[in-house]
Order: C-alpha cells, then structure tokens, then sequence
C-alpha cells in the first residue's frame, strides 16, 4: 500500500507543479526570458479564486474567474515591459522580472490586499467523490486536482497542435525571426503564451489553495523556484519535458521525505539538485548541447 | 550633535555602500548578474560572530577571517558560473542563497532561527567601538577601502580582464582571456568584500539571524546597484545611499520599501538601463556636457 500510495501522492503534486511549470517553459520557449513573475500570477490567481468563492461560493465560477483574471495579468506584465525589451541584452528583461515579482509580492502582504496572514479556502473536492482502489485511494480534493490538470493539458495541447495560432506558437519557439519573417502574427502569439501560461499558474494557485486550504501572499515563491527546477531538468523550452520532470521532481520529494529523515528540510534539497544539475547538466536531463 | 538615530543610519548607509560596490566588482565589472549577494554578507557576518561569540576571538582577527573565509567559499560558489550564464546563473545564485539561509536556519552550530546573540562590540589598538562616531567611522573607512579596491581593479589589466567577458565572453576566450579564472576571481573579491560589512553589521548590531540574508536582501543590493549605475565607481554608492537612506528618513517609504525596490528595477530596465548616473545615462550625459561647455569656455584664447 504505501508504495503505491506514495507514487500516487506523487502524482497529484507533480500537476500543480506541471500547471506552475508549464506557462514558464512556454514563456521560455519563446522569448527565451526567465519569467520569474509567474510566481506573483500563481499568488494573483489564488487571490482571485479565493475573492470569488468568498462572494458566490461556487468553486467553479471561482476556478474560471481566477484564470481568467491571470490570464489578463500575465498579458498585461508582457505588454508592459518585455514587449519594449526584447531586442535589449538578456539581463534586462530579467532584472525587470525580479522587479515586478518582488513588487507584486510585497504589494500583496499590504492589509488592503491579503495582509501577512494566511486566508482558508474551503471549497472542499467540489462534490467529486473519493477513489478507492486496492493499492491507493485519493481523495476528493485529489482527485479534483488530477481531473483539472488533464481536462486542462487536453486543452492546451489542442490549442497548440490544431489551430493556427498554436502552430504560430510552435513556429516562433523554433525562431521567433523566422516566424515573423514568414508571416506569423507574433504579437498575438506572443500574447497568447503568455494568456494560456498565466491561466495555468492561475488554475495552479486555486488548486493548491484549495488543497491546502490556505492562500496567502507569499504561496507563490517556492512553487515557482520549483518550477524553475522543472523547466532545467525537462531542458527549457519542452511542455513534454516539463511533465516528465515534474513527476520526477515531485516522485523523489516524497519518497525522500517518505522513507529517509532529512538534514535539510526538503525545499533546501530542491535546491541543491537545482544547483548540481545547472552545474553537470545544464541542457536537461533528456537535453542534448 | 548629532543624534544617535542618525548616526545608526550613517552606519548602516556605510555597509551597504560597501555591499553595494562589492557586488558592482562581479555585476558591473564582470557581468555575473547574482541574486545571492545577501549570502556572501551572511557568511561574513556568521563568520565573525562564530568567531567572537563561541571563541572569543578578538575583533580584528575575526574580521580578517570573515573577509578570508567568505572569500574562499566566494570561489567555490562561483564555480557554477563556469558552467551556466545569465539567467542560469541567477537561479544558480539564488538557490544558493536559500541553501546558505537553510544552513543558518538548521545548524545547531549556527545558532538555528535564534540567531547568535551578543556579539562583542569590536576593539581595536586598545579603544572599543562602541556605536556612535568611532563605529561610524570604522565602517565609512572600510567603504573607503571597497572603492579604493574597486577603482584599483578598474585600472588594472584584471579589470580589463573582467571587462572581455562582460561585453563578450567568446571573444574574449577567443583571444588569449582566461574566463574561469577571471571569473573565479570577480566571485572572490567580490565575496570577500561583501564578508568584511557582514563582519561589521554583526558587530554593529550585536546578534546576527538567518533571515536578515534572505533573498529579498540580495534583490534590495541589486537595486541599489542597478539603479545608481552598474559598472560604475560611483553608481552604486549613491544608489545605496538613496536607497538605505530613503526608508528611514519618510515613514511612507519604509512601508512600502520592498514595493519600491521592485518598481525601481522595472522602471530602470525600462527607461534608464543603465541606471541614473550611470555612462549612458541621461543625467550623466546632461552632466559631462555641463562641464565639457565650461571647460571650452575657460580654455578659449
């Protein structure tokens, strides 16, 4: 029992790091910046879902409204300040990065906002019911999880593979010139990742805040240096990557934790394979030079 | 006279001036841009209060060791930047930044999240720096001392050296430039400047904790040098005063200090990339011009 209900544990944690780690690599892919914001779409898109359950109750409207609403944030950082960046040396867009995240961070401590505290966020499994199976049982709030996640990559990966925009999409993450130059609407492209990859983190923050019951202002910054690490070991730029590195990352976190006592708490372990695996394979894990 | 309050803030100006310009060697001079500049000042101000505190060391030789000790691990954590660059390097040095905090945090040795309390007020020659004026003039000789090595690597070939692979690392690799060791060596120096003001806000303070190191310290050096002008002499001392200064002198400002470090860095990398009195920038370009007008005048026949 243990083993298969630890590999299923596993599972359902790596989809939120997927949906986190997915609107990075996309970002990635593309413009080639580091999108370290994303961390504060996630935080924005937890907030959201947590206003809207609080006024209508209805998890669902709360899940559409919140990555619906960053969504729209994730466009609006790119409009403002990538979008005049993009031809400038790399460091640029990302000092630009860590300035917005760091400002929307503090931004959302502030007692008009969310305040330093944490906020619960009772919805509950939605009324799914609860899997039981002679190896491993999820629960409602689980099985929500890995429901969402898939029902949400089908939809990406329908946008990406089948309309004319995603195949732009795909166009300007081999070259985005080229793209351009080819006749590929790149604004809309670009504008488009950025919708879809901030909806993801949205749906990610809702997710985790409904599963841990808690959103507050700071929710965001482990999951994103997580995904930081999934974007390197799935080799940047790759949504297949990101999937497989995310069930590896989250498989060995919880059989670390599960079977061996730890020095380090296991954030400080994440970020030690982070830094080994920028030093010995900084192409990825299945990445070639 | 002065007041105490002032004072405190002088001082702590002075630390941050000297943090400033040490992580302008590895930034602005060599182009390693690092978010985890707040570890190196953590080891530094570790260093030193392990020393005086479990030891008893006197002031000087601990500070000397955290000037040598965060040097040496400088080297060592820098080796990533070997291997990756730009924003793989960031998330390099950033990672490195929460495994340091942790090691802080988690290490009995360390003190754990207590921190290291009373640390001895530093004596030197016999006289004791017991805050006010002395303390304040101890640190503003030590910031004296990073620009002094500042500009005394800006006029050597290791500058010159730190400045090929700024602008092009290929290139430089390509001529003759020896990258990893340039490399190693802007971490170092660096690191080891960055020790030696940790090494004096822990004995400034008294009692040092691991989340003083934390991440949004490194972002809030990174501002300070970014917005004053990265790879200049004097960029960074004014961003730092501007920016230590700032928050305690208006109420306002204090709250939303963070807010404003982050708006600064998205406002610079949009208007000003080279920050405000940086080489290119509008201030600076206004300012020569004022002087250049002036010299002609005086020199006209």
């Amino acid at each position: 029992m243990p083993f298969a209900q630890n590999l299923a544990n596993a599972v359902v944690l790596a989809s939120t790091y997927i949906l986190m780690a997915a609107g990075l690599t996309m970002v990635y892919g593309v413009l080639k910046i580091l999108h370290i914001a994303h961390a504060s779409v996630y935080t924005i898109g937890a907030f959201a879902g947590l206003l809207t359950f609080s006024w209508l109750g209805n998890f669902w409207l709360a899940l559409a409204l919140a990555m619906l609403v960053s969504g729209i944030v994730g466009v609006l950082i790119y409009r403002l300040t990538y979008h005049y960046m993009l031809d400038a040396p790399r460091t640029v867009p990302l000092i630009a990065s860590i300035g917005i995240f760091t400002m929307l961070t503090d931004l959302l401590q502030k007692g008009f906002l969310m305040g330093p505290y944490q906020h619960a966020l009772p919805a509950g499994g939605a009324g799914l019911p609860r899997i039981e199976t002679p190896w491993f049982s999820l629960t409602p709030k689980q099985v929500l999880i890995l429901a969402i996640t898939v029902v949400l990559l089908a939809i990406v990966y329908v946008i990406l593979t089948r309309t004319r925009i995603g195949l732009g999409w795909q166009a300007a993450a081999m070259d985005r010139e080229m793209a351009g130059a080819v006749g590929v609407n790149l604004s809309r492209v670009i504008a488009l990742n950025f919708f879809l990859g901030s909806a993801l983190a949205g749906a990610a923050g809702v997710l985790v805040g409904v599963y841990n019951n808690s959103v507050f202002a700071t929710m965001g910054n482990l999951p994103s240096y997580k995904a930081f690490i999934i974007i390197v070991l799935g080799g940047m730029g790759s949504l297949p990557g990101v999937i497989i590195a995310s069930l590896l990352l989250a498989t060995v976190e919880n059989f670390l934790v599960a079977s061996v006592g730890y020095v380090l708490p296991r954030d400080a372990i994440a970020f030690l394979v982070l830094i080994l695996m920028l030093m010995f394979r900084p192409h990825g894990l299945m990445g070639q030079e | 006279m002065i007041g105490g309050y002032v004072i405190s803030v002088a001082v702590f100006v002075g630390i941050w001036v000297s943090l400033a310009l040490s992580l302008n060697i590895l930034t602005g001079y060599a182009g390693q841009v690092s978010l985890g500049h707040a570890a190196f000042f953590g080891i530094g101000a570790y260093t030193s209060a392990v020393l005086a505190v479990r030891y008893d060391v006197p002031f000087l030789v601990d500070f000397l060791a955290a000037i040598v000790i965060t040097g040496l691990v400088g080297m060592i954590l820098g080796l990533p930047s070997l291997r990756v660059r730009h924003d793989f390097l960031v998330l390099a040095t950033m990672g490195i930044n929460f495994l340091v905090v942790a090691v802080f945090k988690y290490v009995g040795f360390f003190g754990g999240a207590m921190g290291l309390v009373d640390i001895p007020a530093p004596s030197l020659f016999g006289v004791t720096f017991r805050g006010g004026l002395p303390y304040l003039a101890l640190v503003w000789t030590y910031a004296f001392v990073s620009w002094l090595v500042s500009w005394y690597l800006s006029k050597t070939w290791v500058g010159l050296g730190f400045h090929t692979i700024r602008i092009d690392e290929e290139a430089a690799a390509a001529v003759g430039v020896g990258v990893p060791r340039f490399k190693i060596y802007a971490f170092a120096v660096s690191a080891a400047l960055a020790g030696g003001a940790g090494s004096l806000y822990g004995h400034f303070i008294g009692s040092v904790f691991p989340d003083t190191f934390s991440f949004v310290e490194s972002i809030g050096v990174l501002s300070m040098v970014i917005f004053g002008g990265v790879g200049t002499l004097r960029g960074p001392i004014l961003g730092a005063i501007l920016l230590k200064a700032a928050p305690e002198m208006l109420r306002f400002v204090q709250d939303y200090r963070v807010t404003i470090y982050g708006a600064l860095l998205v406002l610079m990398m949009l208007f000003q990339p080279m920050g405000i009195i940086g080489d290119q920038s509008f201030l600076w370009r206004q300012a020569r011009r004022l002087f250049r007008r002036s010299d002609a005048e005086g020199n006209r026949p």
